[in-house]
Parts: structure tokens; C-alpha cells; sequence
């Protein structure tokens, strides 16, 4: 079967998820499913959260459930962090390549169709992404909360949102993060080719209702200290 | 009627180009849009000054040769219509309208209204044919066809490959015609037999051709006008994830047509 031209080598065979990696419809797929990792931990991130309506008490009771195995949560800490990367990279990439893909800008383009969140995903996401790292240094470290104390989680919230800027970023990402899964949400589907003519309506209402639903849920926090119904 | 109109003038592919504006003063309503610059180069001719170079070859909205944007629409303001099924009726007198071609690192410019489009022919080539039986011809019906596969094949094989949804991509993406071709044989008995290689090749050529990525923001199949469906996007990619993540090739895939050089020419 060989013939004397065959190289002595077999072609190097890269891992499965290197290949989606090098493919750009590969990339979207992880990004998807990246995506979803994303969204669910966002999700439970906001139901947790809103047991602050529940009283300092069961807040903090919470974030000591959250904390009581260090090697779980280290473990949860590491996935979710990889998760981020690989959604950053891959959406940086992405983003850089099709601009390449339209050297020369048209003088007119009329978007007849699409909507805003959808031409916007790499603005929203950075902004996402900004706000991760501060939102981290301020309740998660304590570095950018300048009334920081270890374990009283309902105090630090209270502070962070006693200042204008505090209510001001927060709320502004969550408009951001409202923004990136109204498209998001749907879309992935279609990344992972699941979506279809009959399914794909009832996707779009289903990413919207939960933009909506998340931006609400998230914001009320702030917006409820602003008017005075959470106190410290 | 009298139209005005704006159009890139560009000499040829290294040349800067820019917008000229021209006059067309006696439009009949019922000229096509092609009449209409039909019409113009006459006059231009006539001057002795170099006619506005298009594309177009059948004139009823089959062959997929014309496109450019009126606008910043691709093919005029009537969507699932190409230009050239597009008639003056659309528009007023008086109106200005600005011409633009396809605008694509993939689809570099020839001249003026002119854009090269052979990047979807090598996607073709790469992966856009079924094996057959040589011999004898099979009996007509002895393969048996869903009629919904077979309708939903009809319609992604509607694509005259114009390149319209790249032009209205923001990302430049060819996912709307390489999806629709994957799918209109990837649908069918005949097509199983390369389907998985097809969706990998195809697509990877795409790449390799400079397109965009696919971000699912819907302007292709808005503008397309054999109105090819989203849909064919996500059965290509969920062949292609498929066929990555369970295919037996040992060598990662590479593009059949290798990337043209920066001079434009060779590979
Ligand atoms: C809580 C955080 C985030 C969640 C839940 C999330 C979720 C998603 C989802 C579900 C998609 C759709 C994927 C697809 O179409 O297959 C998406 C797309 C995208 N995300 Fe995120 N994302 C998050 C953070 C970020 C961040 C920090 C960035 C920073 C760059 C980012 C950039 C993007 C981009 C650019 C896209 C569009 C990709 C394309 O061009 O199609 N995302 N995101
Ligand atoms: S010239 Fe054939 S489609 Fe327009």
C-alpha cells in the first residue's frame, strides 16, 4: 500500500477541540458552549444575590455556605475563569478577523434586519469584561470597596452602592450584560446547529426574556439601596 | 424622471477609486435598473468617456452575475429581488442614488461596479459535488426522498451565489451561500456520502478565502434574494462540529485552494 513518496512521519494529528479551536465556525461553537457556562453561572449568581432581600443575616449565611470548602470553590473559581478566557480570546480573535474580512469600509451600509445587540457583541462583552475585574477587586478582594470588611458581604454591597459610581457601573453593566445575551442567548444555538425555522422564534423570545429578567434582577440590588429599601 | 447618481468609479483592482456623480435625465419608469444605467453608458459612450462597468447576464434574477448596493441596500430597495428584477418604478424623480460595490477582502474589486467573486467558486470546488454511480442509469424512484427534505433542499439549492450576503455581512461572512450549499446536498440520499468531509472543506476554504465569521446577526438572509434561510447556517455548522469532533482523518484539514498571494495572482 505505501509507496516510496509517503513520508516516514504520519501528518501530526492535533486534539479534537485544537481543531475546532483552528476553525472559525469550531471557535463560534466554543464560544457557545463557553456561553452557556457563562449564562448559567450568571443566572445562579443572580438568584443567590437576591437573597438580599432576605435580610444581612441570610446573605452572609450564603456566602459562608459558598466558602465552607475551599478546594470546591477553588475548583468552581478555576472553570468559570478558564471558561471566561477561552469566551475573550476566541471573541477577540473572531472580531479582529472580520475586520480583516472588510478592508475597505463601504460609504453606506443600511442594516435592514439586524439588531443592535447583535452588531455590538464584542463592545457589549468588553464591557462585560471590564466590569468582571471591578466588580472582583470591589466585593470579591475588597481593594476598590473603601469600606471593605472580609465575610460581611450585606455590608460591603451596602457600601458599594452607597456611592453614585457604585450604582452608576453596576447598573450600566447589567444594561451591557442585558445587551450581549438578548443575542447571545439565541445565537448560540445556531453556533452549535440546533436551531431551526420552527425553533428558532421561540429561541429569539426566550433570549430576550431572559436579558430582560437578568438585567432586572441584577439591577433591582442597586436600584433598591438607591431608594432606600435595603439600609445598612 | 430624472435620477442622479453617485457611483465608484475604479479603474482597475490597484486603483483608489471614488464616487462620480452623473445625470440621467429622461428615466422611464418602466426601465429595469440595468436599463436605466444601460441608458447611461449610451450617453457616456457617446461622449467618448469610459462606461460604468457591471455585471449582469440573464436580467430575471437567475444567474446570480449582477449586485451592487443602491444605498446601502445590496440589490436596491426591494429585498428578495436582485437588481436586475429591481424597476424604476422604486424610485422618484429627482432622486440621488449611490452605487457601491460588493466590499469584501474576498471579493476584491475588478472595476468599478465589477467585484472578482471566483473565492465562491473555489468554495465550490473544494467541497460542492456528490459521488455518482457510473453504468447504467439507476431507476428514476428507486431512492426514496422526504418530501420536507426535498423541499427544504430545493430551497437552499435557490442560492445563485450572487454574493449579496457578504456584501450586507458586517463580518463579511460567506456563511449564508457556503450553508446553503452544504445543505442542499447534505440534505439528500446522493450527498451523504461526503457529507461530513464537505461541511470541513467548504468551510475551511471559506476561511482560507478571507471571509468573516458568522456572529448570527441575520442581514444575508434579509437581503438574499432567492431568500435562503438562517437555517442553512446551523446545519452547516453542525456538520462541520460534527464532523470535527468525530471525523477518522488523521491530518487536520487544509484549504483545497491555497490563499491567493498579495499580488493577486497564482495558487
Ligand atoms: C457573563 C459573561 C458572558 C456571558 C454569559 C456571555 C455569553 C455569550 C453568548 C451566549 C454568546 C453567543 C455565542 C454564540 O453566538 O455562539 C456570546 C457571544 C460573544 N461574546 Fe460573550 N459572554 C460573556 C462575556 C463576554 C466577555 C467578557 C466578552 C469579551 C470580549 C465577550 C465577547 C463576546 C463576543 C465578541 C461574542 C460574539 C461572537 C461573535 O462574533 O459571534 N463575552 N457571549
Ligand atoms: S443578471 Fe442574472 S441575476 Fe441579475
Amino acid at each position: 500500500m505505501a509507496t516510496e513518496a509517503r513520508p516516514e512521519q504520519p501528518p501530526a494529528r492535533a486534539s479534537r477541540l485544537g481543531l475546532l479551536w483552528e476553525s472559525a465556525i469550531g471557535k463560534k461553537a466554543l464560544m457557545a458552549a463557553t456561553g452557556v457556562v457563562l449564562f448559567l453561572y450568571v443566572f445562579f449568581h443572580m438568584l443567590g444575590n437576591l437573597q438580599i432581600f432576605m435580610g444581612p443575616g441570610q446573605l452572609d449565611r450564603y456566602a459562608r455556605l459558598l466558602h465552607a470548602s475551599p478546594q470546591l470553590l477553588w475548583t468552581v473559581r478555576a472553570f468559570l475563569l478558564c471558561a471566561l478566557a477561552i469566551h475573550v480570546v476566541a471573541g477577540v480573535q473572531l472580531d479582529l478577523s472580520a475586520r480583516e474580512a472588510r478592508p475597505v469600509r463601504y460609504q453606506e451600509l443600511r442594516s435592514t434586519h439586524s439588531s443592535t445587540a447583535s452588531r455590538t457583541m464584542i463592545w457589549s462583552g468588553l464591557l462585560i469584561l471590564a466590569f468582571v475585574v471591578y466588580h472582583l477587586l470591589d466585593l470579591t478582594v475588597g481593594v476598590a470597596n473603601p469600606g471593605f470588611r472580609e465575610g460581611e458581604v450585606y455590608h460591603n454591597v451596602l457600601v458599594t452602592f452607597g456611592r453614585g459610581v457604585g450604582v452608576l457601573a453596576y447598573v450600566v453593566a447589567m444594561v451591557a450584560l442585558g445587551f450581549h445575551l438578548w443575542h447571545g442567548v439565541w445565537s448560540l444555538f445556531q453556533s452549535l446547529g440546533l436551531s431551526s425555522r420552527r425553533v428558532t422564534p421561540g429561541l429569539q423570545r426566550f433570549a430576550a426574556a431572559v436579558a430582560v429578567i437578568l438585567t432586572l434582577g441584577f439591577s433591582s440590588i442597586p436600584m433598591a439601596v438607591l431608594i432606600g429599601i435595603l439600609r445598612p | 424622471m430624472r435620477i442622479v447618481l453617485d457611483i465608484w468609479r475604479q479603474r482597475g483592482p490597484r486603483d483608489p477609486g471614488r464616487f462620480v456623480r452623473y445625470e440621467v435625465p429622461d428615466v422611464s419608469e418602466h426601465m429595469s435598473f440595468l436599463e436605466m444605467l444601460d441608458v447611461l453608458n449610451v450617453g457616456l459612450v457617446e461622449r467618448g468617456d469610459d462606461p460604468v462597468a457591471f455585471d449582469s447576464d440573464c436580467r430575471e434574477g437567475i444567474c446570480g452575475m449582477c449586485g451592487f448596493l443602491v444605498n446601502g441596500d445590496p440589490h436596491g430597495p426591494t429585498h428578495h429581488a436582485t437588481i436586475c428584477q429591481t424597476h424604476m418604478r422604486h424610485f422618484a424623480d429627482g432622486d440621488t442614488l449611490r452605487l457601491e460595490p460588493w466590499r469584501a477582502a474576498a471579493f476584491p474589486v475588478i472595476k468599478d461596479l465589477v467585484v472578482d467573486r471566483s473565492a465562491f467558486d473555489r468554495i465550490i470546488a473544494a467541497g460542492g459535488y456528490v459521488t455518482i454511480r457510473t453504468g447504467s442509469a439507476p431507476e428514476a424512484n428507486a431512492i426514496l426522498v422526504p418530501k420536507t427534505d426535498a423541499d427544504r433542499a430545493m430551497e437552499a439549492a435557490a442560492c445563485i451565489g450572487c454574493g449579496a450576503c457578504v456584501a450586507a455581512c458586517p463580518n463579511a461572512s460567506a456563511a449564508l451561500f457556503t450553508g446553503a450549499k452544504i445543505s442542499h446536498l447534505g440534505l439528500l440520499p446522493q450527498g451523504q456520502p461526503e457529507r461530513a468531509r464537505r461541511a470541513v472543506t467548504m468551510a475551511v476554504q471559506a476561511r482560507e478565502e478571507g471571509f468573516g465569521h458568522c456572529t448570527s446577526i441575520g442581514e444575508c438572509a434579509a437581503v438574499c434574494p432567492a431568500s435562503i434561510q438562517l437555517e442553512v447556517i446551523a446545519r452547516m455548522n453542525r456538520d462541520f462540529v460534527k464532523a470535527t469532533l468525530t471525523g477518522r482523518d488523521e491530518a487536520a484539514p487544509v484549504a483545497v485552494f491555497p490563499r491567493r498571494g498579495p499580488a493577486g495572482g497564482g495558487g
